[in-house]
C-alpha cells in the first residue's frame, strides 16, 4: 500500500504538464469563444471589436461589462436559419444514431459469438476504417453515388431503374455517409459489453424454456444496455456538429449547426456570431457529454 | 464453452457479420481499384494505369501540402505521445489528487467534442496571442486532440498491468522514477507506440480543425482534397487517396504488431 502511496506522487507531476496544456489549448479558448460571441462584429482584422480590455483598469472593465452585447444570441433565437439548423441537427443526430444502433447492434452480437479466437480478427475488420482517413472513406462514396458512378450503372444495367437517380445532395446520402463513418464507434462499444456476457445465463435462460428470441430480448439485451448507451453517445454527441459529411453528401438548401459555424466563420467573416452559435451548440451538448465522461472514467477507473 | 442451440453462431450472425464488412470495405476497395484506371472520365473503365499517380508526383502544390500533413502529423503525434503518456501515468497511478475531475474531463471531451467547436475556439486562442498561423498553430491543434486518444490508450494498458510489479522493484530498492523507468516503461512501449500511430492517422486525416488553425499558403492534404472534392471527383484524387490509404494500411500493420506484443492474453482493454 505505502509503495503505491510512494509511486502517486512523481505520477502526479508527471501530469502537470499535460494538465497546463489542456488548460491552455481546451479551457482557456473556450473563454475566448464565450468572450467574442459577446462582442460587436466589426469590419477589422480580426473582425470583432473586443469586449474586455484587460490593460485598462478596473474601472474600463466595469464599463465593459455593461456593454456586453447579447445581440449575437438573440440573432440566433430570432433568425429561423439558427433555430432551424439546430433542429435539423438534432433531427439528424437522433435518426442515425437510431439507424446507427439497429445496423450495429447485428454485427456487434455476431462478432461476439465468434469463436474465441476470430474475436480479434473481426474486431481489428471494424478498428481498421476507424484509422482510415474519415474524409477519404466519404470521397469513395462520392465516386459511387455521383451520376454516372456505379451505383446507377448496375441499377441501369440490372434494369431496376430507366435512368441515372440522383444520390448525391439528398439526405438520404448524407445518412449513408454518417452511418458508414461512426459505425465502428457504435459497433466497438456493443461488442465490448456484449463479449463479456456469462454465456450460462443464455444456457440457464434456454434450459428453463426460452426460445431463443425471448433469451436475447429478456436476457442479453438488457444486459448490454451500457454498451448501447456507451455507443450511443459516442456517436451522437460528434454528429451533432458534424460538418464534413452533410456539406459534402447532402443537398444545400438546408443546413446543420456545424455548417451554419462554418459558413459564418469563412464566408460571412462573422466571427462574434460564429461564436455565439458554437456556445449555443456547447450548451446543447452539457448534458450528453456528462453522461459520457461518467461512462468513460467508470470504464477506464474500473481496473483500478 | 459448448454451443446449445441459444448460444450457437446464428445464420443471422454470421449474414450480419458479412454484410456489415462488405459495407465498411467495399467503397475503399472501389476507391483503389478507379485510382488505377486510365480513363480520365472517373466511372467509365479505360483499362489500368498509373496515370494518376504520375499526375500527383508532378503536381507542386499537392506535394506540398502532402509534405506539410506529414511533417504536421509527426510533430504533433510525438508531443501528443509524450503528454499523453505522462497524463496517463497521472491518471492511473496518481490516486486521488485536486482537479482530478477536471483533469480526465478536459481528456476525455475532446474526443466527442465536435470539430468546429475545437477549431473555432483554437482559432480564436491564437488569433488572442497573435500568433503566426501556418505549420506550428495546426501542429498544437493537432496535439490537443490527440494526446486525449493516447492517453486512453495507455491509460487502458496501464490499468491492466499488474502493479506488484512496480512495488516489487521499490522493495528491492529502486525510486518510484527508477521503478518506472526500469518496470513499468517497457511493459507499456507497445501501447505507446500504438498511442503515436493513431495520433499520426489522426491528424494526417483531419480537415476541420486544420481549416481553422492554419493560415493562408499552408494548406494541409485533406484541406487540398476536400477542396477539390467539392468541386467533384478527380482521378488524380483517388491515387491520391489510394496513397494515403496504403501508408495508414502499413502504420497499422506496424501498430497491431505492437498491440499483439503488449498484451499477453490475447486481449486488449484499449476502446480503439
Amino acid at each position: 500500500m505505502s509503495a503505491r502511496r510512494i509511486f502517486a506522487r512523481p505520477a502526479r507531476l508527471a501530469a502537470i504538464a499535460p494538465y497546463l496544456w489542456m488548460v491552455l489549448f481546451f479551457l482557456v479558448p473556450f473563454g475566448f469563444v464565450l468572450k467574442i460571441s459577446l462582442s460587436q462584429t466589426a469590419i477589422a482584422q480580426p473582425p470583432y471589436t473586443p469586449v474586455f480590455d484587460f490593460t485598462a483598469g478596473r474601472a474600463a472593465l466595469a464599463a465593459a461589462f455593461a456593454q456586453l452585447s447579447f445581440d449575437n444570441f438573440r440573432l440566433l433565437l430570432q433568425d429561423n436559419l439558427y433555430i432551424l439548423s439546430y433542429l435539423r441537427s438534432l433531427v439528424v443526430a437522433v435518426t442515425s444514431t437510431l439507424i446507427l444502433l439497429l445496423i450495429g447492434y447485428p454485427i456487434a452480437y455476431g462478432m461476439a459469438r465468434l469463436p474465441q479466437r476470430w474475436q480479434g480478427v473481426a474486431m481489428m475488420l471494424v478498428i481498421v476504417p476507424f484509422w482510415t482517413s474519415f474524409l477519404i472513406r466519404i470521397y469513395a462514396w462520392i465516386n459511387i453515388l455521383q451520376h454516372d458512378g456505379l451505383l446507377n450503372q448496375i441499377l441501369l444495367a440490372l434494369h431496376i431503374v430507366s435512368a441515372p437517380v440522383v444520390w448525391l445532395s439528398t439526405d438520404s446520402a448524407m445518412y449513408l455517409g454518417i452511418v458508414y463513418s461512426y459505425l465502428p464507434f457504435m459497433i466497438l462499444p456493443l461488442y465490448a459489453t456484449l463479449s463479456k456476457m456469462d454465456a450460462s445465463l443464455l444456457e440457464a435462460a434456454g434450459d428453463l424454456g426460452a426460445s431463443p428470441l425471448q433469451a436475447f430480448w429478456l436476457v442479453t439485451f438488457p444486459l448490454s444496455l451500457p454498451g448501447v448507451g456507451a455507443g450511443a453517445l459516442l456517436c451522437f454527441i460528434p454528429i451533432v456538429g458534424e460538418f464534413v459529411i452533410p456539406d459534402l453528401l447532402a443537398g444545400s438548401n438546408s443546413l446543420m449547426i456545424g455548417q451554419t459555424l462554418w459558413l459564418e466563420f469563412f464566408t460571412n467573416k462573422d466571427w462574434p456570431v460564429a461564436s455565439a452559435a458554437a456556445v449555443a451548440l456547447l450548451l446543447l451538448l452539457v448534458p450528453p457529454l456528462v453522461l459520457y465522461d461518467r461512462l468513460q472514467r467508470r470504464q477506464l477507473e474500473a481496473g483500478r | 464453452m459448448k454451443a446449445r442451440t441459444v448460444t450457437r453462431l446464428t445464420r443471422f450472425n454470421m449474414t450480419s457479420l458479412v454484410l456489415g464488412l462488405a459495407f465498411l470495405y467495399l467503397p475503399i476497395v472501389i476507391l483503389v481499384i478507379y485510382s488505377f484506371n486510365a480513363s480520365r472520365l472517373v466511372t467509365v473503365w479505360g483499362g489500368w494505369s498509373l496515370r494518376w499517380y504520375l499526375e500527383f508526383f508532378s503536381d507542386r502544390a499537392m506535394l506540398e501540402a502532402a509534405w506539410m500533413s506529414l511533417s504536421v502529423a509527426a510533430v504533433s503525434a510525438t508531443l501528443a505521445t509524450l503528454l499523453g503518456t505522462l497524463a496517463a501515468v497521472g491518471l492511473a497511478r496518481g490516486e486521488r489528487f485536486r482537479g482530478r475531475a477536471l483533469f480526465s474531463g478536459m481528456l476525455y471531451s475532446p474526443l466527442v467534442m465536435p470539430e468546429v467547436i475545437s477549431g473555432l475556439s483554437l482559432l480564436l486562442l491564437f488569433v488572442a496571442l497573435n500568433a503566426e498561423r501556418g505549420f506550428w498553430t495546426v501542429t498544437i491543434a493537432h496535439t490537443t486532440l490527440t494526446m486525449c486518444f493516447v492517453t486512453v490508450v495507455v491509460q487502458s494498458r496501464l490499468a491492466t498491468l499488474d502493479r506488484s510489479l512496480e512495488e516489487a522493484a521499490m522493495d528491492l530498492g529502486c525510486d518510484p522514477v527508477r521503478a518506472f523507468l526500469l518496470v513499468t516503461l517497457p511493459l507499456i512501449v507497445p501501447a505507446i507506440v500504438a498511442g503515436w500511430m493513431l495520433a499520426f492517422t489522426l491528424s494526417l486525416d483531419d480537415v476541420v480543425i486544420a481549416s481553422f488553425t492554419t493560415g493562408p499558403g499552408s494548406a494541409t492534404l485533406p484541406i487540398r482534397i476536400y477542396s477539390e472534392v467539392r468541386l467533384g471527383v478527380k482521378p488524380e484524387i483517388n491515387a491520391i487517396c489510394t496513397l494515403v490509404i496504403a501508408l495508414i494500411a502499413v502504420i497499422i500493420v506496424i501498430a497491431s504488431f505492437a498491440s499483439k506484443l503488449s498484451s499477453a492474453r490475447g486481449e486488449s482493454a484499449a476502446p480503439l
